[in-house]
């Protein structure tokens, strides 16, 4: 009897542990931090993303919340959350004001596209889940993919030399500069950003490729929709004659896999080093959970 | 028709303040809504605190910021039209949206925005003010400034706004160019209480000159030398309207971006509607610019939401049909 009251007691105790967990109603403005969300199990708790959030798929099928640049007060409210978890680069800042002010917990993550701030970020969103534990074997899990990628890259010899374009519409495509999320990637995986003359995106110009000598075109999946397809962007005057001369090879990934820096980036980096380093054979990482759409 | 224009005018921007309070994307019950407002008001009611919460800071801030925006750029389009006898007049003839934006994208591109809220704002006001200093110093000449040379000069000194903000534009990050982007379309999400106490006394500018200068335009549209036989001094007049209009147009853009098609279309429209005499012109068109910025700014909370449209895409986009009828219907009277 005493052994099934306790039972009983621990039993209701856990119920009340899982419903206070469960009551909470997350809001994210930024794809990483969704990723991040979904990685420690508390997907189900999300309300809300952020136009960029869109893996897992189910993160896609949730209310949009806009641009994250360009949040809606009473919009995020409607959600009724309790909590937003947002980049820095989330805002406007009066917007945030409101939130805040209006008794939303709101809790922004730092920047970076370092190993260590992708980290920080999991660890500061695994304590505001309350999922410390899995927030700890989740970064321990990528700092070591990560290491394990950056360990196989070759020590010595020459680096490729890798040009990261961005186009969307019918609008002139964009060439990285420094002080990226692409250039980031590029030089993680052992390249050289191929244009470092100055900082963020720049329009391209033809004389600007040809001096930039690249070995690798690196563009997103969706960029290459935008041109109409790999042919047409070696069609590009720009591109055209390195493209004739046979040493140009155009790399794609989708854009929030390649520059999301969440949990798949370690997976994203292998792929850019497997790729811009072909004579190497870079071993293929363990497969993780969190790399699944369907997750 | 046109002794009930203000009035109806006025039921318009009541109606649309109503909507703005009662509708939004979190549903609240009307009562909540009353609720809310009656303790705002100072009676000792019993407001849901959410409720409170959102009608408190969020809707009704917004919604007098968006009618007091509103307000200013319907007066001071219909004053620059009246001054310039110039239907495509608007207050950006007088490089103040120019100058503004101007101010604006350098607080962004040189990273003084993130600083603190503020600083966009006063960097966007001093650029609005400064370009329409420019403009009234390079068109006056022996004391005079003609208005030729003023819509003359205002065209440089846009241009010239212009090509600087395109350079900062060129030279922004990805980051940046969004944010400017955004700012040139226009929001007036970022209201706050004390922005709107800011706003009022540049509004109350304005309209306090209301009675003198609708006196001097409706003589200025018999012709300048005209005007002065009326009595009219004519280059005080000019001197206040633009003056006031710089001010009062400048403070609002600072705050909300330049929101177009408002300032110059409302006027219009007003026009076509009531004839020229400003005395009903002027507030007619403060009012109906005032509803208009508020309904515009309820269906863009509304339509996407939880996201929102900038607000300056749907003015034009309610406006623009609206205005294009009123032309095809009365071409003849506009044979101007």
């Amino acid at each position: 009897m005493r052994g099934f009251l306790v039972g009983l007691f621990c039993l209701s105790a856990a119920t009340i542990c899982l419903a206070g967990e469960t009551s909470q109603r997350i809001v994210v403005a930024g794809s990483g931090l969704t990723e991040i969300v979904h990685a420690l199990g508390a997907g189900d708790r999300l309300v809300g993303v952020d136009t960029t959030s869109l893996f897992p798929a189910r993160a896609g099928e949730l209310p949009q919340i806009g641009y994250l640049r360009a949040l809606s007060a009473e919009g995020i409210l409607s959600l009724r959350p309790n909590l937003l978890l947002a980049t820095e680069d989330a805002g406007p800042p009066a917007v945030l004001q409101q939130l805040s002010s209006a008794g939303l917990e709101v809790l922004r993550a730092r920047e970076g596209f370092e190993p260590e701030a992708v980290a920080a970020r999991i660890e500061m969103v695994g304590r505001a889940l309350g999922k410390e534990s899995e927030a700890a074997a989740l970064q321990a899990t990528l700092l070591a993919d990560i290491a394990r990628v950056q360990a196989a890259l070759p020590v010595a010899g020459p680096k490729p030399r890798v040009l990261f374009l961005l186009a969307a519409g019918s609008a002139v495509p964009m060439v990285s500069g420094r002080d990226t999320a692409a250039s980031a990637m590029i030089v993680a995986a052992g390249g050289v950003n191929a244009v470092d003359a100055y900082r963020g995106y720049k329009p391209l110009t033809p004389e600007a490729i040809a001096l930039a000598a690249p070995d690798f075109v690196l563009t997103t999946e969706q960029s290459l929709v935008a041109l109409g397809g790999r042919e047409a962007l070696l069609r590009l005057p720009a591109f055209a004659v390195l493209a004739r001369s046979g040493g140009l090879r155009v790399l794609s990934y989708d854009a929030v896999y390649l520059l999301g820096f969440g949990p798949r980036t370690a997976h994203a980096l292998r792929d850019l080093a497997a790729a811009i380093h072909p004579a190497r054979q870079l071993p293929a990482l363990p497969h993780r959970p969190w790399l699944e759409a369907r997750f | 028709m046109r002794r009930a224009a203000p009035l109806v005018a006025a039921a318009l921007l009541a109606m649309a303040l109503v909507g703005a309070l009662a509708l939004g994307p979190l549903r609240l019950p009307v009562g909540d809504v009353l609720g809310a407002l009656g303790q705002l008001a100072g009676l000792s009611l019993q407001a849901d605190p959410q409720a409170l919460a959102v009608v408190g800071s969020l809707r009704l801030p917004r919604a007098l910021l968006a009618a007091l925006a509103g307000a200013v750029f319907g007066l001071a389009g219909a004053m620059t039209q009246g001054l310039f006898r110039n239907p495509l007049a608007d207050p950006g003839v007088l490089g103040i949206a120019g100058g503004a934006s101007l101010g604006a994208v350098s607080a962004i591109f040189f990273g003084v925005a993130s600083l603190s809220v503020w600083a966009l704002p006063a960097t966007g006001f001093v650029g609005g003010l400064a370009a329409a200093l420019l403009v009234s110093r390079i068109a006056r000449s022996d004391g005079r400034t003609p208005v030729a040379t003023l819509l003359l000069a205002g065209i440089a000194v846009n241009a010239l706004a212009m090509s600087l903000t395109g350079i900062l534009v060129y030279a922004s990050d990805d980051r940046q160019l969004r944010d400017i982007s955004l700012w040139l379309m226009g929001s007036v999400g970022g209201a706050t209480p004390l922005r709107i106490w800011i706003l009022v006394p540049f509004a109350a500018l304005l309209l306090a000159g209301l009675p003198f200068f609708a006196r001097g335009l409706d003589a200025l549209m018999l012709g300048e030398r005209e005007a002065v036989h009326l009595g009219i001094g004519i280059e005080t007049l000019k001197a206040g309207v633009i003056g006031c209009v710089a001010l009062a147009v400048g403070a609002v853009v600072s705050c909300v971006g330049p929101i177009g098609f408002v300032g110059l279309v409302v006027p219009h429209i007003a026009r076509m509607i009531l004839g020229p005499g400003h005395r009903l012109l002027l507030p007619v068109s403060a009012l109906a610019s005032a509803a208009l910025l508020v309904a515009a700014d309820t269906f863009a909370r509304l339509a996407v939401a939880p996201a929102e449209l900038p607000v300056g895409l749907v003015t034009a986009a309610i406006g623009a049909p609206f205005f294009a009828a009123m032309v095809a219907r009365s071409k003849r009277r506009l044979a101007l």
